[in-house]
């Protein structure tokens, strides 16, 4: 018995211990990818290419999702703050809830998702097909060639999908309030204009979104990187992406918001 | 894909999400304002202001005239000095007052400016000398209280019939 | 310049106590197609690794081209490689690239050479594998045979001195066994490469190649040229080369004797 609990304990301990040096790993791999990135600029096509893939692609979901956050905000708001009286706050309700969290938040989750477990299925599958170690027989770097393009397209795809959900988010709470229930659409965008402030909450909402970028995009690439080059071993590297990633961006999101907001 | 269609979504893309951070900026944040347009500046000294912020509207007859611009302390006469900024198109009287009011029960805070009589008009760095500070709500509580005591100790000591 | 492309002296590699490879010798002379066969896990691939170096010796002498692969840094390994081409075991073909941006790939990366060059030199190097007309199709719309000779092309971009073949038999139907084997005969008789085949077929690598060693557990077991080795009479090769299901590599599976397993004995 005794001997079980010490076992459990032991396993435990272990998978810390396992979990720390992962994180080491991850650093230096990110530390490799910032120094390779050169080539990333240089030649610019490749980055495009990323940004098509981890941006474009991701449009349809997060222009979706921004919209129905956005209109359940407003649904939810309404109901609340109509027992106040203060209906006309709904837009500073929306907007702020938007742009100060929801916005960074729910688009990094959900570019974790989608774009973030297609780059580690790509890279993966790279790996298992031999595809890497061939770029390496060919002299060529696959750090620069591969993993630091997917990188800069992520971080720099990031902040403008956060800004398309909040600005979504917004339209869809005033389609709710306005339009549909019929709340004073002057008041809706001025008390929201008198309540949001640029410097501090969109401007935080935008350091975050990079934030979130570099966390997500990182993890996805050094799980793929570090994948074992089998099929079950790729698809466990998937789940890990996604689980992980969401984990990093809760957490960081805490982190930032008690920096930035607790003033406020 | 091809290089051209590549190229232009990607473009797409940039710009949506560029045009998303600038519609952020300006219509959601308050990078507009009364920054366009001439203002001029008046001051207005308050015992309390309450929850008052900058960029706080500033109305008259319910419409918004001007926006309050600074929120300071005057270490003399321990009131708020709060800076209101009025578009150029309004004149108003130098003995207009000024008090600060909630929007609703629990909403935010704003100056409201009536109109006084005289005939000479605020110009730029004039003080507006009639305030009323914002209606504290613990204060108003307290007074309901202490009211209420009052009367009951009224109808203790009053006679009774007989 | 020596004769001999590559020098391997009392090779050793491996991790603490597992040793994988134990004392190799080997030398291929340029111009020659060598063969190393052994039964699967007897350290062919890493021996092929080695000499990309991808792996670094943990004892002994490698030499490819008069310089040693094992004490070079980053830069000088990258420059070793552009003369050298691998062919991997299913091809390795970057599948977001047409066949055409494949076997352009090195060109492009190394070299400043003009489109038009690089185009009539892709269509040079896929002409000779006989894919010329595949040139705009994607990786996933070829056959097993045709993804192979692809990478041929692409790993002969740069006219390399030495190409390395890991297993490139394996999985093809008889046709393309016979055209992959030509090919590579006629490749390093017409370009004067040297070629490397890591193999376990025995029959169309017998055909084509000059000499073999057999690799088994780590070490060198036998060496001759083709027609020695198909009349070798040591065992080990004989079970190889004729395909004999019992002899120094065992049927069975190390297990208790049959009968207690069945619980016949006590």
């Amino acid at each position: 018995m005794i001997n079980r609990a010490l076992n459990s304990i032991r396993n435990m301990g272990g998978r810390v211990v396992n979990s720390v040096s992962r994180l080491g790993m991850a650093a230096r791999f990110f530390g490799l990818t910032l120094l390779h990135s050169g080539q990333s600029f240089s030649r610019f096509n490749l980055t495009l290419r990323e940004i098509y893939s981890a941006g474009v692609l991701s449009l349809t979901i997060i222009l979706v999702s921004g919209l129905f956050v956005g209109m359940v905000l407003g649904l939810q708001g309404y109901e609340t703050l109509q027992t106040y009286g203060s209906e006309e706050a709904l837009g500073i309700l929306v907007a702020l809830s938007l742009v100060r969290e929801l916005g960074p938040v729910l688009a990094a989750l959900l570019f974790a998702s989608r774009a973030g477990s297609a780059m580690t299925a790509e890279i993966g599958l790279m790996k298992a097909t031999e595809q890497i170690a061939a770029m390496q027989m060919m002299a060529v770097d696959p750090i620069a060639r591969v993993v630091a393009p997917r990188f800069w397209g992520g971080v720099i795809s990031m902040p403008l999908l956060a800004a398309l959900f909040s600005a979504m988010g917004i339209f869809g709470g005033y389609l709710v309030g306005v339009v549909l229930i019929g709340i004073d659409a002057g008041s809706f965008w001025s008390q929201m204009q008198a309540a949001v402030s640029f410097q501090d909450d969109i401007l935080n909402g935008v350091i975050k979104s990079l934030v979130f970028g570099v966390a997500v995009t990182v993890i996805a690439l050094f799980e793929g990187f570090d994948a074992p080059p089998t099929a079950e071993g790729v698809s466990r590297a998937t789940t890990r992406t996604v689980v992980t990633s969401s984990l990093a961006i809760l957490g960081l999101d805490f982190i930032l918001t008690a920096f930035m907001f607790h003033g406020v | 894909m091809q290089r051209a269609a590549l190229d232009l979504w990607v473009g797409v893309f940039v710009v949506a999400g560029l045009a998303a951070l600038l519609f952020l900026a300006l219509k959601v944040g308050n990078m507009t304002g009364f920054e366009q347009g001439e203002t001029y500046t008046v001051k207005a000294s308050f015992e309390n202001i309450g929850g008052l912020k900058p960029r706080a509207p500033v109305k008259m007859a319910g419409v918004v005239v001007g926006r309050v611009s600074d929120v300071s302390f005057d270490n003399q006469s321990y009131e708020a000095v709060v800076s209101l900024t009025l578009d150029e198109k309004y004149a108003f009287p130098t003995d207009t007052s000024a008090a600060i009011m909630t929007s609703g029960l629990l909403g935010e805070q704003y100056v409201a400016l009536e109109a006084g009589g005289e005939a000479k008009m605020l110009a730029n760095g004039d003080s507006l000398k009639l305030t009323q500070g914002a209606v504290v709500l613990e204060n108003l509580i307290g007074q309901f209280l202490y009211n209420q005591a009052d009367s009951d100790k009224a109808a203790d000591s009053s006679p009774m019939p007989e | 310049m020596s004769e001999n492309l590559i020098e391997i002296r009392d090779l050793s590699f491996g991790y603490g106590e597992h040793m994988v490879l134990k004392g190799i010798n080997l030398t291929a002379r340029r111009g020659q197609v060598i063969a190393i066969m052994g039964n699967s896990g007897c350290g062919k691939t890493t021996l092929l690794r080695l000499i990309g170096g991808a792996l670094r010796p943990t004892t002994g002498s490698l030499m490819v081209d008069d310089v040693n692969v094992g004490k070079l840094d980053q830069e000088g390994l990258y420059k070793l490689r552009r003369r050298m081409g691998m062919l991997f075991q299913f091809g390795a073909l970057f599948t977001d690239m047409s066949v055409y941006e494949n076997v352009a790939f090195q060109l492009r990366e190394h070299t400043d050479l003009s489109e038009e060059m690089i185009r009539d030199l892709v269509l040079m190097k896929l002409h000779a594998v006989g894919l010329r007309g595949a040139h705009n199709l994607m990786p996933s719309e070829l056959s097993g045979g045709m993804a192979r000779r692809v990478a041929l092309a692409r790993s002969i971009a740069l006219d390399p001195m030495l190409i390395m073949y890991d297993e490139p038999f394996a999985g093809l139907d008889p046709i393309s066994l016979g055209v992959t084997g030509n090919l590579i005969r006629r490749l390093t008789d017409a370009l004067g490469v040297t070629s490397i085949v890591v193999t376990h077929d025995v029959q169309e690598s017998l055909k084509i190649v000059d000499y073999v060693y057999f690799v088994s557990e780590g070490v060198i077991e036998a060496q001759g040229t083709a027609d020695e080795i198909r009349a070798s009479t040591l065992p080990f090769v004989h079970q190889f080369v004729h395909g004999e299901e019992d002899g120094p590599v065992p049927f069975h599976y190390p297990a208790q004797s049959y009968a207690a397993d069945l619980g016949l004995k006590a």
